[in-house]
């Protein structure tokens, strides 16, 4: 094989390539046996449906590169929410001073994450289940089973206002802006090779010069402010700030990043994977309701899909190393795994 | 964190490691235990109606379902694994037990039981099938479980539900049954700790799970058949899940496609509040059902205590962090002393 074939290969095979594939033909199957999906509605609406996920799941694939996990996020987003309806309510009208304290407040909170887990040493999981609790749980101290709705209309229609002459939401923008930031980050900067480094050795990644811990703890910080960042979006979209707000978000989230092909051990994976997998998610979604497909196809569909995309790699890997054991006449020591 | 996986030696050649050991594992559950015991009391005394018959007969009933899945969570745990897939397995169980239930309603009571933890069993083989034989993260496959298997439920309850009328009337008289004071429910949980916790103790495959949970690597190379253990943990909190899912129809009742929605985490911090090591190796399923006890106590002691019930969910937050944190103290106390004991030797 020549080496120019085996790039092409190792670049189709990759699984940020597959992720897009599908999102292609998913789309164009779409647009081309279901009514509506081609139209430029459509595209709005998974635009705005994908963007709190797609928001959040760009520090989170940051933070499970390194091998951790944030469960918290939706109940950051949903106490970003109410306290941002509470400030509203009690006559704080600047929109710049209500975003600005939203932002706060969730790097306030994703600091608090950093500091149980790279502070006192604990693990992430347990941490964010307990954040998940304790945030949503002041979400509800904060407003109790009330909304706060009456937002000024051109705060929430400008929100969800298209770029001029589409029908796609403006704030696509922002989201691609921060994508930039963050794949530039992830992929062409020091601090991002060392992510990976960390994600598949911390102690190696230290004894490298690496502080993994601060580099943790302001991962940790971002993903509190981007999930407040989606939180303050989702208020103003829907119009409404209740302590309920994303409940469940977080599952969501988590499914769409290992979909799109990071390794939940921490190590591998790319932005351009994840941002794939929530597109495809949300076309798959809305897609189907077009097509009258009861949503809990889509759940089932989710699932399957979840699994396909680490049980199928591990398999082929594994069907590939018998193989060319059974090719290799040459004794090799079998290893161990 | 493995220290306190180490499988109790014989008492003759028990060293004072292994002694240390065994203190520290009490002082897990006898610390949770305490801090129950001071909760009840504290609440005891603001409101003595807290301990009515009535009152600790609900306490125990809602705890019931929850400890279940912790036991049955805890015996995964253990093995540095992760079931997110039992609220959707309790789900499907009993929306299985309506159905059946209304298709036949003289089905033995045993034989619905029998069959609700069969059905929970298989779902959990394909969790514990596809990590060990896929070698795949169980937190990845079973939040895909999760899923798939609540998708399955609404297929097919296709938005109907199962209503009380339609179930046998000794199936729902078991749900509020109590002997001697204690709800029937109730005994099935204490009679899975029992035997869940025996195992885990005294035999070998339960010391293997600690093991694997301890050291994956280190397992495999001492010989343990790793892929099949992780398997039957899975099996194992299935079937739990399954048989929790035909208690929740006993006891409610009325069931549609969302039993048991949300409840994985719960259960997970059950597990966690109660001493269990998220990485696996070391904690008790007696740990994990009284941390499930605990979490069920609080919610019903804030409103008696005059705190705001929009407080509960706050607090349970913050019991998590305050467990997990405290734990870590402990292990590396632990840790450190029996450091410094084989130093000496």
């Amino acid at each position: 094989m020549s080496e120019r074939a085996a790039a092409a290969r190792r670049v189709l095979g990759s699984w940020d390539v597959i992720m897009l594939i599908a999102l292609v033909v998913v789309s164009a199957v779409g647009a081309l046996t279901i009514d509506g999906v081609a139209s430029p509605r459509f595209w709005r609406f998974v635009v705005l449906e994908a963007l709190p996920i797609a928001l959040i799941a760009l520090p989170m694939t940051l933070v499970v590169i390194t091998g951790e996990i944030d469960l918290s996020v939706a109940s950051v987003l949903g106490l970003t929410c109410t306290v941002m309806g509470h400030l509203w309510a009690s006559g704080v009208t600047s929109l710049p001073v209500l975003i600005a304290v939203s932002l706060l407040l969730g790097a306030l909170l994703g600091a608090v994450n950093g500091l149980f887990v790279t502070g006192f040493g604990l693990p992430s999981l347990a941490v964010t289940i307990g954040t998940l609790a304790l945030y949503r749980g002041l979400a509800y101290v904060v407003l109790g089973d009330r909304a706060v709705a009456d937002y000024p209309t051109a705060w929430t229609t400008s929100a969800i206002a298209p770029i001029p002459g589409t029908t796609i939401p403006w704030m696509i923008l922002v989201l691609a802006a921060l994508a930039v930031v963050f794949a530039v980050v992830l992929h062409a900067t020091p601090v991002g090779r060392g992510l990976y480094a960390m994600g598949n050795n911390a102690e190696a990644a230290r004894f490298a010069g690496i502080d993994v811990r601060l580099t943790k703890f302001w991962l940790f910080v971002a993903t509190g402010a981007m999930s407040a960042l989606a939180g303050v979006f989702w208020t103003l979209r829907f119009a409404s700030a209740r302590a309920d707000n994303g409940s469940g978000l977080e599952l969501a989230v988590v499914a769409a990043v290992l979909l799109g092909g990071v390794s939940i051990f921490g190590g591998r994976g790319a932005l351009l994977g994840v941002l794939a997998a929530v597109a495809l998610l949300g076309v798959l979604r809305n897609a189907l309701q077009l097509a009258y497909v009861p949503a809990n196809t889509l759940t089932v569909i989710t699932g399957a899909l979840l699994i396909a995309s680490v049980v199928g790699p591990n398999v082929a890997g594994m069907l590939r190393e018998r193989l060319r054991r059974r090719r290799s006449t040459a004794p090799t020591v079998s290893p161990i795994s | 964190m493995t220290v306190t996986a180490t499988p109790p030696a014989a008492p003759a050649e028990a060293t004072r490691g292994t002694r240390l050991a065994r203190r520290a594992f009490l002082a897990r559950e006898l610390g949770i235990g305490l801090a129950l015991i001071l909760l009840v009391a504290v609440t005891y005394a603001v409101n003595p109606r807290f301990l009515s018959a009535q009152n600790v007969k609900d306490l125990l009933l809602g705890s019931t379902i929850l400890a279940i899945l912790a036991v049955g969570q805890a015996v995964v745990v253990v093995t540095r694994n992760v079931d997110l897939s039992v609220g959707s397995v309790l789900g499907l169980s009993a929306f299985a037990t309506g159905t059946v239930f209304v298709a036949s309603p003289g089905l033995p009571i045993p034989l619905m039981l029998l069959i609700g933890t069969a059905l929970g069993a298989v779902l959990g083989a394909v969790n514990g099938g596809l990590i060990a034989a896929a070698r795949v993260p169980a937190l990845v496959v079973t939040l895909g479980t999760l899923y798939m298997f609540r998708g399955l439920d609404y297929m097919w309850a296709t938005g109907k539900q199962v209503n009380a009328a339609d179930m046998p009337a000794a199936f729902l008289r078991m749900g509020t049954a109590t002997v001697l004071g204690v709800p029937v429910l109730a005994l099935f949980a204490v009679a899975v700790l029992v035997a869940v916790g025996y195992y885990l103790r005294h035999y070998r495959g339960g010391r293997e799970l600690y093991a694997i949970g301890s050291d994956p690597a280190a397992a495999r190379l001492s010989g343990i058949p790793s892929g099949r253990r992780v398997c039957f943990a899975f099996v194992a909190s299935g079937a739990l899940a399954g048989l929790a899912g035909v208690l929740h129809a006993a006891r409610f009742g009325t069931i549609d496609a969302n039993a048991g929605q949300g409840i994985e985490l719960n259960v997970v911090a059950a597990v966690v509040v109660g001493g269990v090591a998220i990485f696996g190796g070391s904690g008790s399923v007696y740990g994990a059902a009284l941390g499930a006890v605990l979490l069920t106590t609080i919610r019903a002691a804030l409103p008696v205590l005059g705190v705001n019930p929009f407080w509960q969910d706050a607090a349970v937050g913050a019991l998590i962090l305050a467990a997990i944190g405290l734990d870590r103290a402990l292990s590396a106390r632990v840790g450190r002393s029996l450091r410094e004991r084989t130093a000496h030797v």
